[in-house]
């Protein structure tokens, strides 16, 4: 039962990887990102049920807050370089290079 | 007053002259003040001198009337440098027995007599620099009587390097004349030389017996528990005497100290400060005397020098250079008789010397003052215009020629003894031959000078009483010294002196008098023969000594010699040194800072500035320790 889940998640959290390390679109990456902490909080309520302790659930919770907040920075972020740059594809936003 | 406190007032004179004068400039600008400074505090030297040096003669001959041993040294000493255990490693203090009195005696007056002389020498002078002499002045009497009366070769050492440089001072006192600041320059790197010896020596000599201590070494050499080394150690003891004392090879820089003042050249470069090597070997004779090989090796090169010198002397026009070749020559003299085992003879020489070459340097002094030009070709008659100096001059060469009856007579007469007695065969014949030569160069000398067809130029007169007074106390010294040196006093001193093998004054056979006294007058005839007369042409004379004049002339190409080993040996030890610095050290710096420049060339390309990329090192580097941390377990 457990490891459906588990599988699942992890599932979830590799095409995730997959999206962030391939996509070139600022709004794709950002995507990948998403599903990637989802597969955690299925992780974390999974255990949570199995174990019986609601911390997990409690955590699942904060989890989603900061995944909400931390879309709407980035997002906002990818709005004002796509104001500067007129560009979202991450293979340009090479400013750091050594 | 105990001879130990009057040593310590003896230093005490000049030193706190030289104290006053360094550090009160206003005074020392002042000029005639700062000598009347200088005056005072030789001139205490001089009374503690005089008395010391009585003080003893007198305890030594009551001694000797009744023929018992008297204790000869006194020294008081503080501890220096301490270190564990009962004995500091170094003391500091005077140690004071005939010998040292004799020699402060000979320092003190004629210290003072230059000084006064320097008076109306550098009249001329404006008052700073005239403050500054007589500041170096107060010095190098501070510092040749501490030399005198050191108890230790540590001390000894310290005092040896202070007089080096008030030397180095004086001889560049004309600073502003480039000869003048060359010169001084030499006379400094090439007593280093021996002086690196002579360092070299004493640490040795402590690394062996654990002492500095004069008294303790002596006391060794009685009980002959001396190492075994001693022959190297003394050899490089004796290696800055060479120095000092201008011997073959490195008496290359006294004739050029000659671009100082006449009155320093008297007072340093030829009574007191050279002869600090005569004395620094006449001061650890009981160590030498346990090695007999260095004390040959001494006597050869000192007889080697006094005929070399002797030689060069003959060749020079610069009056002062003639008297400069001399005083070399009689160091020579000196060294010889030290060498030959003889040392009252050569202490002796070492002391009558001392007055009457300082009578000729300040008489020369008179006459440069006069004309305003050393080279003697340029004078000439000077004897109707100067006659009290050339009077005086005249008495300070017959002392040098050695003619009886004046001073230099009786002591090189007791050197030539000596070494004949000592059966050094070589050494005696090269002195005799220069007894020739020195009369010879002498009076060649006075011929030019005082004599002669030609009258110099200008208005030549003798010098004034404030320069005359101590021409006439040398020039009187020279003469009584034959006094002092009559019989009673040739078995008296090396009584007084105590240390030699000679109980008393050496004395050759018959027949070694009529022949030093013949080849002297032989000189005196031939000089006069060429210089005055005139009936033996110089010219001839020269040609027909073949190639030699040319060698005199540019010094046996000694100087050439030296010069071409510095550029050699010196200039390209330097280059290699450069040349290392330069490709080695500086090559292994460049590779280093190349290769982290290529290396950070090389690791900037991993920064691509794209976030993906470092998340597939993220990525890459998780997988990596997921999969060692799964095989790990």
């Amino acid at each position: 039962m457990l490891s459906a889940y588990l599988l699942l998640a992890a599932a979830m959290f590799a095409i995730g990887l997959f999206g962030v390390l391939t996509r070139r679109n600022a709004v794709g990456i950002l995507l990948g990102l998403e599903l990637m902490l989802n597969a955690v909080n299925i992780n974390l309520v999974a255990f949570a049920h199995v174990n019986g302790a609601v911390a997990g659930w409690v955590l699942a919770l904060f989890t989603i807050a900061i995944t909400v907040t931390e879309v709407a920075v980035g997002l906002a972020i990818v709005i004002v370089i796509f104001r500067v740059r007129r560009t979202v594809d991450a293979d340009h936003l090479n400013l750091l290079r050594g | 007053m105990s001879e130990a406190a009057l040593a310590l007032l003896i230093l005490a004179g000049p030193f706190g002259a030289a104290l006053v004068l360094g550090c009160c400039p206003p005074l020392r600008r002042a000029g005639r003040l700062a000598a009347l400074v200088s005056l005072a505090g030789v001139g205490v030297a001089l009374w503690g001198a005089v008395r010391l040096a009585a003080g003893l003669w007198q305890a030594g001959a009551e001694a000797l009337a009744q023929g018992s041993g008297l204790t000869r040294e006194v020294s008081l000493t503080l501890p220096w440098l301490t270190q564990a255990g009962p004995e500091p490693l170094a003391r500091v203090g005077v140690y004071v027995d005939p010998l040292a009195a004799a020699m402060a005696a000979l320092v003190a007056l004629v210290a003072g007599l230059v000084q006064l002389y320097s008076l109306g020498y550098l009249a001329d002078e404006p008052p700073p620099a005239l403050g500054r002499y007589y500041l170096y002045q107060s010095l190098f009497a501070f510092a040749m009587l501490g030399l005198v009366f050191a108890p230790n070769f540590l001390q000894l050492f310290v005092f040896w390097e202070l007089v080096g440089l008030c030397s180095y001072l004086l001889i560049g006192f004309w600073y502003q004349r480039p000869a003048a600041a060359r010169a001084a320059v030499k006379a400094f790197w090439v007593t280093k030389v021996g002086d690196v010896g002579l360092i070299l020596g004493i640490v040795l000599l402590w690394g062996a017996t654990g002492t500095f201590e004069f008294d303790t070494l002596f006391r060794a050499a009685v009980g002959g528990t001396l190492p075994g080394n001693l022959a190297l150690y003394m050899t490089l003891i004796y290696l800055g005497a060479v120095g000092k004392s201008a011997q073959f090879p490195l008496h290359v820089w006294l004739p050029d100290a000659m671009e100082g003042p006449t009155p320093v050249s008297a007072l340093i470069h030829a009574a007191t400060m050279v002869t600090a090597g005569v004395f620094l070997v006449a001061r650890a004779y009981p160590l030498f005397l346990a090695v007999p090989w260095v004390l040959l090796l001494i006597a050869y090169v000192g007889a080697f020098t006094a005929f070399l010198a002797a030689t060069l002397a003959l060749g020079q026009s610069d009056i002062k250079r003639v008297l400069a070749y001399s005083t070399v020559s009689q160091l020579g003299y000196m060294m010889a008789a030290l060498g030959a085992g003889a040392l009252a003879a050569g202490v002796l020489h070492l002391l009558f010397h001392g007055f009457f070459k300082a009578l000729l340097f300040l008489a020369a002094g008179a006459v440069i003052h006069a004309v305003h030009t050393n080279d003697m070709g340029a004078m000439g008659r000077l004897g109707r215009a100067m006659p009290k100096t050339a009077l005086v001059f005249i008495v300070g060469t017959l002392a040098l020629a050695g003619i009886p009856p004046f001073s230099g007579f009786v002591s090189k007469e007791a050197i030539l003894s000596g070494v004949w007695e000592a059966g050094l065969r070589g050494p005696f014949v090269l002195l005799a031959v220069t007894v020739f030569l020195t009369a010879l160069y002498m009076f060649r000398a006075v011929f030019l000078t005082f004599f002669g067809a030609r009258a110099a130029g200008g208005h030549p007169h003798d010098p004034p009483s404030v320069m005359m007074s101590p021409l006439w106390l040398l020039a009187v010294l020279s003469i009584a010294g034959t006094a002092l040196g009559s019989a009673a006093l040739g078995q008296t001193f090396p009584e007084f002196l105590g240390r030699g093998r000679d109980a008393q004054l050496p004395h050759g056979p018959g027949w070694l008098t009529p022949l030093s006294v013949g080849l002297a007058l032989a000189g005196l005839v031939l000089a006069w023969l060429v210089y005055q007369r005139r009936t033996v042409s110089a010219d001839a004379l020269t040609r027909g000594l073949g190639p030699w004049p040319a060698w005199v002339a540019q010094g046996y190409g000694l100087d050439a010699l030296y010069v071409a080993l510095y550029r050699g040996a010196v200039l390209a030890l330097g280059r290699l040194v450069g040349w290392t610095d330069r490709y080695v050290v500086d090559g292994l710096v460049n590779v280093a800072s190349a290769f982290t420049l290529r290396a950070g060339a090389d690791l900037r390309q991993l920064q691509t500035g794209r976030a993906q990329d470092y998340l597939y090192g993220v990525t890459a580097g998780l997988l990596l320790v997921l999969v060692l941390w799964r095989l790990w377990a």
